[in-house]
């Protein structure tokens, strides 16, 4: 069996891969994945405690984020597309008309 | 068995009145507007009526609690109405009187705008001036007291549009607010010495002190409640308000400026005479204050030409008489001043108002003359009011100033022998008064050419039923109240009939049990009532109770025949200076010169106080408080955290740039930021 540590480093390690992504990336649509990315590196941290410990609620929040990220893949789609439609570009730093 | 009276009713309905046409009248017709107004008063005049016939069966003083008010603590104070045989004189006279002035100014407002107005304060006066009377403890009253200030603001001030009225107004309510200070003050004082506001229970509360021989809390108490009375009544050193007060329309003088309201102050020291009684000091403020503004005011209403101020400085100088009276703790003689008074000046406002509507608005008396003919209703009336106010014999005001001058003698010739002075001004200004206004020649202009408004209020104008030309007698409606109070004036003075002019003075009598006096160990005499310390300080006891009775009888006969000698002697001055000789006032005044000016410019008060209170005080608020404190504390405050806030957020507004991933950045520099430390705290 895998110890626990290597599921958080891989857990930690995907989780800031998400973060840097979404820093450094202007596609709206990148930006998009990583939040997923992230979202999954923490279900990973979950599940590997819910197996380590044997306690069933850490895969019950698993499936709660799965939900949300669903969710969340639905009205963030149905966003961007608004979004091109309207702006004709997915460069987060062309779209920012509530600047001061 | 005693009867419920629902006294709360008495008030209460011309406060129903007021609501109506105030609210209301603005789309009422004015035959409507008289309706509503006359049948509140009316309601509460017939409610006193129905109050006298039910007295006999009551046990006095009657109280009515209707609720609980204020409670703090052990303190509290309820809404709650007193009746005894002051209250019912005060109530008889304030709803009497008060109607028939309702009935005299639908003909004197008829063509006035704002007649709804005018109405709605007016009754609005009576519901406050009679919360004032039937309080049953000093909180209750004072919200009277005030709302009868208020009351005479609104009036004074009624043409507003015009700026002498808008001032009057303010005036009166200034100076009277100095006045409510004092009064105040010493409801303080009465609540911190015996814990409540009940004028019973002040009284029993009162009851167990002594005669404080130098100053102590009852003094105290007992001054500062004179510093309101002084306000309200127009007395030394606040009566400046009460002549500027004749701004308002002429009923309104006559009932709150006359007959009712300026008399509340005398009412509220006659209430509060368990408390004078036991202090002589100030007692004696009280009858010097009454000795001095008698006096000085009828040497200022000697000079007035406007026939309204020459009344307004009479009735600070007759309500300077009721305090003389109170100040030698005769409550009574007063109280028979006060009612004799409301009849008399009531009708000499009343009456005047009537000349002023004949000659269209004209107020100076040297415009006037020849109206006797003219006006006949008026003159008579007007006759009657000042043979009485004049102190002929056999007409109201003789008993009730006589009886006034003799307690007055009782107590300390001076005051008798200042009294009797000013009975004699007060004669000669008035015959002054009656000469210039009914005799000789008509002194206006053209009778045709005055259609402008009566009380100087040149741009309200008269309607067209008024326009025409000439001197003419007012309407019945008018008329009708002069005549029922000229009868008023004239044997009104009969209940009183002191006892050495052969009657029973029964109208003392009715009041002895409110006035009989509550300190201990004094003996009565036929004047039940006179606290003994006050009143012959040279004879013994024993010698008081022997001779008094025969003694007093015949001196105070001389007494009467001296005042009588004083009217009939400022009768003949008046007829000769200003019927037999016209000429010879200017003479005089030119020969007196500087004490002439003087008097004319009413002593300079008015510009003394503007020069000693009114300009400081707007210089300190000009300078201290709105420049300094005002614009400088309070505005600075204000605008430097205001300024300070724009400051901040000017830099701290550069945080939102609108770049999605310094946002992002940001959110991630917070997260690291706390997961540092919570790793920190971790591992500590």
């Amino acid at each position: 069996m895998v110890p626990l540590p290597y599921y958080l480093l891989l857990s930690g390690i995907l989780f800031a891969c998400g973060v840097a992504g979404f820093l450094i990336k202007r596609n709206i649509i990148t930006i998009f994945m990583s939040i997923e990315l992230m979202l999954n590196g923490v279900n990973l941290s979950f599940v590997a405690f819910a197996a380590q410990w044997q306690a069933l609620s850490g895969q019950v929040f698993v499936f709660f984020v799965m939900v949300v990220a669903a969710a969340e893949a639905a009205v963030g789609l149905a966003i961007i597309i608004a979004v091109y439609r309207t702006r004709a570009t997915l460069n987060v730093d062309k779209v920012d008309l509530l600047k001061l | 068995m005693t009867p419920h009276l629902h006294l709360w009713l008495i008030p209460i309905l011309p406060l129903i009145g007021a609501t109506i046409n105030g609210v209301f009248g603005k789309r009422f017709s004015r035959q409507t507007v008289t309706g509503v107004a006359w049948t509140f008063s009316g309601a509460a005049f017939a409610m006193a009526l129905w109050v006298v016939s039910q007295f006999s069966s009551l046990v006095l003083p009657y109280t009515e609690q209707l609720a609980p008010w204020i409670q703090a603590g052990s303190f509290h104070a309820e809404f709650g109405f007193y009746l005894d045989q002051l209250t019912l004189i005060m109530l008889l006279i304030v709803t009497g009187v008060g109607f028939l002035i309702h009935i005299y100014s639908v003909g004197y407002m008829w063509e006035e705008g704002g007649f709804y107005r005018f109405f709605s304060y007016l009754n609005l006066f009576l519901f406050f001036m009679l919360t004032l009377i039937l309080a049953s403890n000093y909180l209750l009253m004072f919200i009277g007291w005030e709302g009868v200030g208020l009351a005479s603001y609104l009036l004074i001030g009624f043409w507003f549009t015009k700026d002498s009225a808008a001032s009057a107004g303010k005036k009166a309510f200034i100076v009277n607010r100095i006045g409510d200070f004092g009064f105040l003050l010493a409801l303080f004082l009465i609540i911190q010495h015996f814990g409540t506001l009940d004028f019973t229970q002040v009284t029993s509360a009162v009851i167990p002190y002594g005669i404080e021989a130098g100053g102590g809390f009852l003094t105290a108490i007992a001054i500062l409640l004179m510093v309101g009375a002084c306000g309200k009544s127009a007395q030394i050193p606040l009566y400046v308000w009460l002549p500027d007060a004749m701004e308002g329309p002429t009923p309104v003088s006559a009932l709150i400026h006359a007959a009712t309201m300026v008399t509340a102050g005398v009412y509220m020291v006659s209430r509060s005479h368990a408390i004078f009684e036991r202090a002589p000091i100030a007692l004696t403020i009280v009858a010097i204050i009454g000795t001095l503004t008698a006096f000085f005011a009828a040497t200022i209403g000697i000079t007035q030409t406007d026939i309204k101020k020459v009344l307004a400085y009479s009735t600070v100088s007759q309500l300077g008489y009721m305090f003389m009276a109170c100040g030698v703790a005769a409550f009574s003689a007063g109280i028979f001043h006060l009612m004799t008074h409301a009849f008399f000046k009531g009708l000499l406002f009343l009456a005047a108002g009537s000349v002023i509507h004949s000659v269209g608005g004209e107020q100076d008396m040297r415009k006037m003359g020849g109206l006797r003919k003219k006006i006949p209703w008026t003159f008579w009336t007007m006759t009657a009011a000042t043979f009485a106010i004049a102190g002929i014999p056999g007409l109201s005001g003789f008993f009730s100033k006589d009886e006034i001058l003799w307690r007055a003698y009782q107590a300390n010739w001076i005051y008798w022998l200042i009294g009797v002075i000013t009975a004699f001004i007060t004669s000669f200004y008035m015959f002054r008064l009656w000469f210039m206004t009914f005799f000789g020649e008509y002194r206006g202009e053209a009778e045709s050419g005055h259609g402008h408004g009566h009380d100087a209020h040149g741009s309200h104008g008269h309607g067209d039923g008024h326009g025409h030309g000439g001197i003419h007698e007012s309407p019945k409606v008018m008329l009708i109240p002069l005549v029922i109070l000229a009868f008023l004036s004239v044997f009104g003075g009969y209940v009183g009939v002191p006892a050495a002019l052969g009657g029973s003075n029964h109208f003392e009598k009715f009041l002895a049990p409110v006035f009989e006096s509550t300190l201990p160990n004094q003996s009565t005499t036929d004047h039940a009532g006179t606290p003994e310390s006050e009143r012959g300080d040279q004879i013994t006891e024993a010698e008081l109770q022997k001779y008094e009775h025969k003694a007093e009888k015949s001196t105070e006969l001389i007494f009467t025949g001296i005042s009588v000698l004083v009217g009939l002697l400022g009768l003949f001055l008046a007829w000769l200076l200003y019927y037999r000789r016209p000429q010879l006032p200017q003479e005089i005044a030119l020969a007196l010169g500087g004490l002439y000016r003087g008097v004319v410019n009413k002593y300079y008060v008015d510009e003394i106080y503007a020069a000693v209170f009114v300009k400081p005080l707007i210089g300190i608020s000009r300078g201290v408080f709105w420049h300094g404190i005002d614009q400088h504390v309070i505005d600075a405050t204000l605008d430097d955290s205001a300024a300070g806030a724009r400051e901040v957020s000017g830099v701290v507004r550069r945080m939102q740039s609108g770049n999605l991933r310094s946002y992002a950045g940001w959110i991630a520099f917070g997260a690291a930021v706390v997961v540092v430390y919570m790793v920190w705290v971790g591992t500590r």
